[in-house]
This record gives structure tokens, C-alpha cells and sequence, in this order.
């Protein structure tokens, strides 16, 4: 066995620059690498590239980096939740690469994978087109995408082992598992920390060899965003 | 006129047995309420679920199961769980039968924008651009007219596009309109409504054949 566990956030962070690319897993605050965000919020790192469908609320997730000017340019699907994201972008403060949500996991996915680039019908005639290399498959009309290429991706598991193997959770599993292992480095925060042996491998959603990095995180807060609920 | 409720009920008519279906943020998310409870018909949501069930009981949300609008929501015995890659091959690879959305500006040609209104709002397209572009079957939930009062159903779209010539049909509060290759059709009108206000209420030109029913609702 391999061993990826080192013991602290900082620990995990380590090597994470200004200017550089970062992936974050999570949709909305599902799933989100916060123990990861607070660290990087008190690293002062800055310039960062964020890869992520989402920018967080206000004052949760992305949106804490976002509040502190830590980040030049964001590449979401979705800012809607976010007023100070969107009045950064409408001032040009930011600068924002809006993509379709499966094109944007596609992207992680290649990069993952090793696949270069794909074609995809979304996006297809609008602005998203633009520049973008188009050919007629099937008789429908693609777009070109490329693989992202990040220095770090850091993902949030609910179970991991020392080896670096992850199991998700519900609707946390998102972008996290097509972000494991597609930058140079992956960080992997996780609620529950166990040795090897403990974790079946039938159950294991991301093998260890995606993972170069994983630690329990100390508190996870899971902020609902949209609390829904009936009555009995 | 119909209220969004009764927009959604109205679209829940065109659930079918054994659909998978994708809904929207807004009125397409009530049209789960609405579906006959004696067909078989699965939710899926883009971020990662098939088999979604209803909101839970006060007490039992749990942060790491939501819908696509970040919403607190239950499964179904049957249900699964997926990353987002995934769920976005199902949808790109059709297995999902019917996609509900908002939309901002419908066309006469199926053209739909519901993402940006350069210079004012610049939400994201999220996960429509996918959905429109693969969807065979896209039915648009929206009022006829925005809060100035002026027409959403157009010859061209205005707006940035988010998707060109796949809507097939609209339901709003006083129409349910469908997409042919000439252009959009008068289907059914909102109870009490009549064709001209209908006519009156729409920018875009609007085939009429015979006697136009009233939608039946319920």
C-alpha cells in the first residue's frame, strides 16, 4: 500500500501558489472541499484560476475566496447564488468562463481519462460556439472542447483510507468524482479517515491511484443552501 | 388565466408511463406534484440523481442529497446516485425522455434563451445548454409575457441563445403552444381566455386551425 495520508490541511495545501489553476469538487455547497477553502482563505493565496460549476454563496464556499479578491478568474456553469460574484464579473473585476455544466464535467472527466479533447452537441449555435471547432457528426452539429488542465484538484469524500481510495455520498459524489485525479495533484479532504482493509473494494467510487493527498477534515459545517422540507 | 401551479399541472399531462424525466428550476420543479400516480415515471436530476423522491419531513434533510435547483430532497426505493459526467452521458446519450425548463425568450424556430441578459444578469447556464442540445423532447414552462408586459414568444430570439431549434412545445398562463416547422401552433387556451387576447399577447405569428379548446386542467 501506498500511503496519501498526511495529517493536517496545511499539510495538503502545501505547494499551492498564486497564478496557479485549481479544481474544487461540490455543486451549490454539496460536497464542497471546505476545510480546503478555509485554508486557502488564510494562505492569502492569490490570482487563482477556480475551476468549479459553482462560486458558493456570499459567504460560504468560493464565495469566502471571492470576498477576499483571491481569485482572477472563475470557470463555472452556474453563478446565480452569488451577488458579489456577480457584481464582480459585471464590473469586470472578475474574469468568468461560463460553461455548460455537462461540458464542464466532461472536461474534468477527459482530463482524467487522458483524452485531449471531445466534441459535444451543447453549446452548439450560441455564444458558447464561438472560436470553438465544429463538425457534423450523425447528421447533428458538435462543438470541439479540451480537457482542463489544473495544477490541483482538490475533492471532498465522505469515506476515504490511507491509500487515497474514496467512497461519496448522495448528490456529494458531483463534480468531486470526475475531479479526482484530473490535475497534477489531487487533495482529497474527507469526513472519515480509516486505515486500509477497512473500506470494501466493491464499494470504493475513486481508486487511491487518483488521489495523492487525503486528510480528515477537521469540521465539516454541509450548509444547506435550499433547506425544502413538507410537513408530516 | 393560469397561475404556476396550474401551468404545471397542465404539464404534468404530457408525463407519460415509463418516462425519465429532467426538470427545471421554478414551475417545471411542481410538475412532479402533479404526475398520475398511476404510471411509472423517474426524476432525474443533473446533478447526480435518478429516482427522486419528495421533499423530506421537517428534521430529516440531509446536506448531501439535493436537486439541481440545491433544494433538500428525498429518493425512491430504486433510486441511484451518480457524478456529474455520468448524469450528463444519460442525458447527452437520450435515455432521459422529456426535459421541462424556464425560459427567458422562446422563437418560432425553437430557439430558447434563459441564461444572460448581457450587461444586467449573467446567472450561467448551468446545466441547460446540455439538456437542450440532446433533449428529443423539450417542453418550455414560462409566462407569455415578461413584467413590462411584453411578449416571450418571438420570431427571433433577443437574448444570447441558450439552445437553437429544439423546443417542441410551450405551455404558459394563457396558452400551450406547439413548435412545427412553420412555426408555433395554437394548441389549447387558458380557460377563459380568448384566441385574441392570445394573438394580442404574442409577438410572434400564430398558426390557427378551427375551434381552439379550452386546456383542461385537473
Amino acid at each position: 500500500m501506498i500511503n496519501k495520508k498526511v495529517n493536517s490541511v496545511q499539510e495538503a495545501l502545501q505547494g499551492i501558489e498564486d497564478n496557479m489553476t485549481i479544481m474544487l469538487g461540490g455543486f451549490g455547497l454539496c460536497g464542497i472541499p471546505e476545510n480546503s477553502i478555509a485554508e486557502l482563505v488564510k494562505k492569502e493565496t492569490t490570482g487563482l484560476t477556480c475551476i468549479s460549476n459553482n462560486a458558493g454563496v456570499d459567504d460560504f464556499g468560493l464565495g469566502l475566496l471571492l470576498q477576499k479578491r483571491q481569485i482572477k478568474k472563475m470557470i463555472s456553469s452556474y453563478v446565480g447564488e452569488n451577488a458579489e460574484f456577480e457584481r464582480q464579473m459585471l464590473s469586470g473585476e472578475l474574469d468568468v468562463e461560463l460553461t455548460p455544466q455537462g461540458t464542464l464535467a466532461e472536461k474534468c472527466r477527459a482530463a482524467q481519462a487522458g483524452i485531449p479533447a471531445f466534441f459535444t452537441p451543447a453549446g452548439y449555435g450560441t455564444e458558447i460556439a464561438e472560436g470553438k471547432e465544429s463538425r457534423e457528426f450523425n447528421g447533428k452539429m458538435h462543438i470541439m472542447e479540451l480537457a482542463y488542465k489544473a495544477d490541483f484538484s482538490i475533492v471532498k469524500a465522505w469515506k476515504g483510507d490511507e491509500a487515497g481510495n474514496l467512497i461519496f455520498k448522495g448528490t456529494a459524489r458531483n463534480f468531486n468524482a470526475c475531479m479526482a485525479g484530473a490535475a497534477k495533484i489531487t487533495i482529497a479532504e474527507v469526513e472519515e479517515l480509516v486505515p486500509v482493509g477497512l473500506l470494501d473494494p466493491n464499494q470504493i467510487h475513486i481508486p487511491g491511484i487518483m488521489v495523492q493527498r487525503i486528510f480528515k477534515g477537521e469540521k465539516f459545517e454541509k450548509r444547506i443552501e435550499q433547506r425544502t422540507v413538507r410537513k408530516r | 388565466m393560469l397561475g404556476k401551479e396550474e401551468i404545471a399541472k397542465r404539464i404534468a399531462k404530457e408525463v407519460k408511463d415509463k418516462y425519465f424525466v429532467n426538470l427545471g428550476i421554478g414551475i417545471p420543479t411542481l410538475v412532479a406534484n402533479y404526475v398520475r400516480t398511476d404510471i411509472s415515471v423517474e426524476f432525474q436530476s443533473e446533478n447526480g440523481v435518478l429516482g427522486m423522491g419528495p421533499f423530506p419531513f421537517e428534521g430529516e434533510e440531509d446536506a448531501d442529497v439535493i436537486n439541481a435547483g440545491k433544494q433538500t430532497i428525498t429518493t425512491l426505493p430504486g433510486a441511484s446516485f451518480f457524478d456529474s459526467a455520468f448524469s450528463f452521458g444519460m442525458i447527452r446519450s437520450q435515455k432521459v425522455d422529456l426535459t421541462i425548463l424556464g425560459a427567458m425568450e422562446v422563437a418560432e424556430n425553437g430557439d430558447i434563451a434563459n441564461w444572460k441578459i448581457p450587461g444586467k444578469m449573467v446567472k450561467g447556464m448551468g446545466g441547460a445548454m446540455d439538456l437542450v442540445a440532446s433533449a428529443e423532447n423539450i417542453i418550455v414552462a414560462m409566462m407569455h409575457v415578461n413584467k413590462a408586459g411584453e411578449s416571450k414568444i418571438l420570431k427571433r430570439c433577443t437574448l444570447p441563445l441558450t439552445g437553437v431549434g429544439c423546443v417542441k412545445k410551450v405551455v404558459t398562463e394563457l396558452a400551450v403552444l406547439e413548435i412545427t416547422p412553420k412555426g408555433f401552433q395554437l394548441l389549447e387556451r387558458a380557460p377563459g381566455v380568448s384566441v385574441e387576447h392570445i394573438i394580442a399577447s404574442t409577438e410572434a405569428d400564430l398558426i390557427i386551425e378551427g375551434e381552439i379548446p379550452e386546456m383542461v386542467i385537473d
